[in-house]
């Protein structure tokens, strides 16, 4: 990354990748940056779309992107390599991100952002505010059973970022006690045999998907009613953003609620 | 010859019918799986016997059923052994009206749109393929205008659930081509199990006409059947059973073909006895299958559609070889 910080700062910077998107809004100089992929307008994963609005929005193929002549594009690693390729051989330099699965990555990608965008010190800023509020954060009592359950039973095991989350704000994630590493599918039967305390869910998409209909069948309304279902907004759980500490927050205030004596 | 198949088929499928019930991926006991299923206490056992594994064996049994029933009546109608809810396209269709009621949010507004929708799908492709193929219809003619309607309503459906605002909905496409039982709850057996009881009814009562057309349209006239009261009852019974089951559970290939296949010969080719045993076979297929995919793959969601096919698909080729040499 030595190299970023001697070449001059990027003036047309598109970002391609929903998690880029967000870190590059905030840490870009007025019209650094030129476009953000279409995922930064869709209030269920992105937590800037208000942001958002004020940008280009781009879909990502090689041609769309190439025709903003960017000198920088910011994608994710699981773009799609063809479109990545295509544009390097096009002699765009392209600076592919990886998603964060651990709280420790999300300061050390502020910076790699920050440093590719030639402002450092903003990613040194905001990485610091970020660890320092963090290490406030401790759990308290005996960690209370927890699930995270999406569409078609898909909930966060071990070694994933929720699961951080959940374990550091005072959870047992009974996704990884079911034996999951990273995400996987979870079946509503064992669930319920876990009696979790807590369950995070995620908001529905508009039309009908058979895929969400899990999150209202009456097995898993009754497991709730017995339960606390923590009130978060997706879009602060996807990314290695400021924005994951309000994740990080309701969670802690969430086990607060559920008194130490448990 | 007079083997007790209808007794057999019974035990079967009660046998597995209850395999549905204990098998699953939480570990319960035996015991303690009983008498959650019957005893009205809360906790988590009940909660699983009662909501997640009790609709989802209904589910099979009931759909399976219709499917194995369908299939006989099919072939006896059009006295074509490849009639089948899933070749012809009724599948297809209903998974096309049933997918509409969801995508337009009528489903939501008013819970009958559902099946009512999948029912009237199934009942245009049902209509079209029967009187395109008439009651003397040739093979030919009833695959390709089945292949025919197949391919636009799958075309449809995919369509669709592509322009969908909801990310998911594209990734369904499957699930309605292919069906699956996981995660069903007793909404959806509430939903879907009168109609198709209802179209169950109509289909088993047409057993003694069927019986008379085996021996040829004319003749089966001359005995008093009315093949367009037959056709009509045909029509709507397959449309109503097998709509409201493709509207819960997706499209599932290959039972209502296989199955009267399999059993023709031990109920004599009668087709009044045919249409009962069909019905338990079919359900047995489908318990059978979905336990399958639960011990092969737990955490997958497997489809049911590909054990079914994985079965039925060379069964149905082995069908067209034998017919040519018989065409031959």
């Amino acid at each position: 990354m030595a190299g970023a910080a001697v070449a001059a700062p990027p003036e047309r910077v598109v970002s391609i990748n929903l998690c880029t998107d967000q870190l590059a809004m905030l840490l870009a100089d007025e019209g650094q940056l030129v476009s953000v992929s279409h995922m930064a307008l869709d209030p269920l994963s992105s937590a800037m779309v208000e942001e958002a609005q004020g940008y280009t929005v781009n879909r990502g193929g090689a041609e769309q992107v190439y025709l903003m002549h960017p000198d920088l594009v910011l994608a994710g690693t699981y773009t799609s390599p063809a479109t990545v390729g295509l544009l390097r051989s096009l002699g765009v330099r392209v600076v592919q991100v990886a998603p964060v699965d651990s709280l420790a990555d999300v300061g050390e990608q502020m910076r790699l952002v920050a440093a590719e965008l030639g402002h450092p010190e903003r990613g040194e800023a905001m990485a610091t505010a970020f660890e320092a509020e963090l290490s406030a954060i401790t759990a308290q009592g005996e960690p209370v059973p927890a699930a995270m359950y999406y569409p078609n039973g898909y909930t966060a095991g071990a070694g994933t970022l929720s699961d951080e989350i959940l374990t550091r704000t005072g959870f047992r994630n009974i996704g990884a006690e079911a034996g999951l590493t990273g995400g996987g599918t979870l079946p509503l039967e064992r669930l319920v045999m876990a009696e979790p305390r807590v369950i995070v869910t995620s908001t529905p998409y508009p039309g009908a998907s058979r895929s969400e209909e899990i999150l209202v069948h009456p097995a898993l309304a009754a497991l709730r009613e017995g339960a606390t279902s923590a009130q978060v907004r997706d879009a602060d759980w996807v990314c290695g953003t400021p924005h994951l500490m309000n994740a990080v927050r309701t969670m802690a205030q969430t086990r607060a609620a559920l008194g130490v004596a448990e | 010859m007079n083997r007790p198949v209808l007794p057999l088929l019974a035990i079967l499928v009660a046998l597995l019918f209850a395999a549905s019930l204990l098998i699953g991926p939480a570990a319960l006991g035996l015991r303690e799986s009983l008498s959650a299923l019957f005893g009205g206490q809360g906790g988590p056992v009940v909660l699983v016997m009662q909501e997640i594994r009790l609709p989802r064996a209904i589910l099979g049994l009931c759909v399976g059923a219709v499917l194995g029933l369908s299939g006989a009546a099919m072939q006896g109608f059009l006295r074509n052994p490849l009639a089948e809810p899933g070749l012809i396209g009724v599948s297809s269709t209903a998974a096309l009206g049933a997918v509409l009621s969801l995508q337009t949010g009528l489903a939501a507004a008013f819970a009958l749109a559902l099946p009512l929708a999948a029912l009237a799908g199934a009942a245009v492709s049902v209509a079209l393929v029967l009187w395109m193929a008439g009651p003397r219809g040739g093979a030919l003619a009833l695959i390709l205008a089945g292949i025919a309607i197949s391919a636009l309503a799958g075309a449809l459906t995919s369509l669709i659930l592509n322009l969908s605002p909801n990310p998911f909905a594209a990734m369904e496409i499957v699930y309605w081509m292919m069906g699956s039982l996981a995660d069903r709850s007793m909404t959806h057996v509430w939903l879907a199990v009168p109609f198709m009881a209802a179209g169950s009814l109509l289909l088993l009562a047409t057993g003694r006409s069927l019986d008379a057309l085996t021996v040829g349209e004319d003749a089966a006239r001359s005995m008093g059947v009315d093949i367009r009261r037959l056709r009509l009852l045909i029509v709507i019974g397959t449309a109503a059973a097998v709509g409201a089951s493709v509207a819960v559970a997706g499209a599932i290939g290959f039972v209502g073909l296989v199955i009267p296949h399999l059993l023709r010969p031990l109920v004599g080719g009668q087709p009044s006895r045919l249409l009962p045993a069909a019905a338990l076979g079919g359900a047995a297929m489908v318990l059978a299958s979905d336990i399958a995919v639960r011990v092969v793959a737990p955490d997958q969601d497997l489809k049911l559609g590909v054990l079914t096919a994985l079965v039925g698909a060379p069964f149905f080729l082995h069908l067209l070889w034998r017919m040519r040499g018989l065409e031959a």
